[in-house]
């Protein structure tokens, strides 16, 4: 187990370099200069600004600097926009919103997503597993920024029972339009996967032996088919949580929730290319450790693998 | 029972075997009549069809160009340019003033133009990608596909986007970009379904008869991938419309004056709360139509195709 840990990791932090190399040689590449304005600035002052940021140095001081900063200091240097925050500073004022409103939303889609698939599969061929086949299927054609706009006219426009933006330091009504809207489509896909692995697995010879045994059904589904059924889903939730941090762009852009996907469109924008690598590694770590923990989970719970 | 049939089972058998020979079917006819069971897939390619022509052939209906605004509509939208057949504005007009209809063949034009060309750059790099990794073995499969692995487990969408901040917002830069990160499913299943057949017979004759290895995965193995190709390909486009919307919707995808369904469904969201709800109702309604088309068709060719899944 340790070994499998530890070559897991070992590809893990190639990656993240890569990525941060990766981001620098775009950043570098790209035309033109942050300061680059319509009014030339004097050379002095240019000068100046770009001792100040590093630019004079040569390329691979600087991607040296950079990648040593991001990994040893966690500091992704100054914003290029905004003199006085650096991207450090974004990143500590968005994440937390993003995160609040992305946890609950994994959390309904692993929880309403399995229950249903689980209580499909259960009832298969009634009126509960139609539904639950009905709305797996509706729900691929309702990304995230389609659910937004949708439930904002619903609930916000029509009933006016909810308020369609803002965060308000993520009091609970404002929170439920934007985990619902990220949450849809993951959800019908999670129990669109359990659905068909639980009838798979509860075709089982096991469970059959389980049911001659007498034990009643409930301990059957909890006790033995439950954790067969949730080696796909598990794997599911890789692609999953990418796409539920990359929807949190469009929620945070839909609903002016404040976090840092708001602040990687304005960058994006406003060509801040500082405060635009710093997220998208920063999104490339959580997503490389993320998968690290599936994969790991994944070698817990399924015995045939061995490392 | 005797070794001699009698006659008539004899002439039975041969006519059975005749009507075997006239009734011979193809992989591909077996495959149609396959698909033509499937009433979703059918109804899929149907609605297919008519979006299609929608997009292309739309714009002869349209009463006004797509980038001529109507000066006297700007700020009166909500009454003055509501749906209606007698001004020509079949589906109202979008906040400055344009045809919405004009609008909305444009947007569906430009959202299939990327799904499939998007999908066929991914197809066609996945396929070759995986057919050599698959096809080569050893330790450049190893090495190919643990590139594909990192790959896949960078947020796609993020890079995509700094890619567009830092060449430039074109349509050309968003087809490469899509593309480019979309190939990594099709080189999997492209390379799982080379490893079978590259034990086949047919490519060991190839082999033996000195076919060099690169002209063995052009003529012999990627023809063989076909089937599973177009399936992929067909349930990737409506993938790639979501990816382009999705871009589109936050403003860093299609330009101004082009359009797409999802610059369109932006448009209309951010315009929902002062009454012209048709502006998100028509573009959302051809966004959906387009996605469940394409999905069911993909599914029904899956269903068709897919030896595996029968």
């Amino acid at each position: 187990m340790l070994n499998y840990v530890l070559r897991r990791v070992a590809v893990a932090i190639p990656t993240l370099l890569l990525l941060i190399v990766i981001s620098f040689a775009l950043m570098y590449a790209a035309p033109g200069g942050p300061f680059n304005s319509e009014r030339p600035l004097p050379a002095q002052v240019m000068a100046n600004i770009e001792a100040r940021y590093g630019l004079d140095q040569p390329y691979w001081k600087q991607m040296f600097d950079y990648v040593w900063n991001v990994v040893v200091h966690f500091d992704f240097g100054p914003s290029f926009q905004y003199r006085d925050r650096t991207v450090n500073d974004v990143i500590a004022q968005g994440f937390p919103v993003t995160l609040t409103y992305g946890f609950w939303s994994f959390i309904v889609a692993l929880v309403v997503g399995v229950s249903l698939g689980a209580a499909a599969a259960i009832r298969h061929n009634s009126w509960l597993d139609y539904l639950a086949v009905g709305i797996s299927i509706g729900a691929q054609v309702l990304p995230n920024f389609v659910m937004a706009p949708i439930l904002v006219l619903v609930f916000t426009l029509w009933l006016g029972w909810l308020p369609g933006g803002g965060w308000q330091g993520g009091q609970i009504e404002y929170v439920i339009l934007p985990v619902i809207a990220l949450s849809t489509s993951y959800m019908a896909s999670i129990a669109r996967i359990t659905r068909s692995s639980m009838l798979e697995v509860l075709n089982a010879g096991f469970i059959r032996t389980a049911r001659a045994k007498g034990l009643p059904t409930s301990r059957i589904i909890l006790r033995h088919a439950l954790k067969p059924t949730m080696l796909p889903v598990l794997s599911y939730l890789g692609p999953a949580f990418v796409g539920m941090i990359t929807g949190s762009v469009i929620i945070d852009v839909f609903f002016s929730t404040g976090g840092i996907g708001q602040f990687f469109v304005n960058s994006a924008f406003n060509r801040d290319y500082s405060v635009i690598m710093g997220i998208t590694i920063l999104v490339g770590v959580l997503t490389v450790l993320f998968n690290l923990v599936v994969d790991l989970l994944y070698a817990w719970i399924d015995p045939k693998i061995r490392y | 029972m005797s070794l001699n049939p009698d006659p008539d089972t004899a002439d039975r058998l041969l006519d059975a075997h005749a009507a075997a020979e006239v009734k011979g079917r193809s992989l591909w006819q077996d495959a149609r009549t396959r698909f033509m069971r499937n009433r979703a897939a059918v109804a899929g390619l149907v609605a297919l069809i008519a979006v299609c022509i929608f997009a292309f052939f739309g714009g002869f209906l349209a009463q006004y160009e797509p980038d001529y605004v109507d000066f006297a509509l700007i700020g009166s939208n909500a009454t003055q340019g509501v749906p209606s057949l007698e001004t020509g504005h079949y589906f109202g007009t979008d906040s400055s003033g344009r045809d919405l209809y004009a609008r909305t063949v444009q947007g569906t034009r430009i959202s299939l133009l990327v799904g499939i060309v998007g999908a066929a750059v991914a197809v066609v790099v996945g396929t070759l990608y995986g057919a050599i990794a698959g096809y080569a073995g050893g330790r450049t499969d190893g090495a190919m596909m643990r590139t594909v692995d990192i790959l896949m487990s960078v947020p796609y969408m993020f890079v995509l986007i700094l890619m567009l901040v830092i060449f430039g917002r074109s349509i050309l830069m968003l087809f490469i970009g899509i593309g480019l990160i979309s190939w990594l499913d099709m080189s999997r299943i492209a390379r799982g379904q080379t490893l079978t057949i590259k034990g086949k017979e047919f490519v060991e004759a190839a082999h033996a008869t000195g076919v060099r290895p690169l002209t063995i995965i052009l003529r012999h193995i990627v023809p063989n991938l076909l089937g599973l190709v177009i399936v992929y390909a067909t349930l990737l486009v409506p993938q790639m419309i979501i990816t382009e919307s999705f871009i589109s919707f936050l403003g860093l995808g299609i330009q101004e004056p082009n359009t797409s369904l999802g610059a369109l469904i932006s448009n209309g969201a951010s315009n929902m709360q002062y009454g012209v709800i048709w502006q998100l109702a028509f573009p959302l309604f051809f966004f959906v139509v387009t996605l469940f088309a394409f999905f069911f068709v993909g599914d029904g060719l899956r269903d068709a195709l897919d030896p595996k899944d029968r």
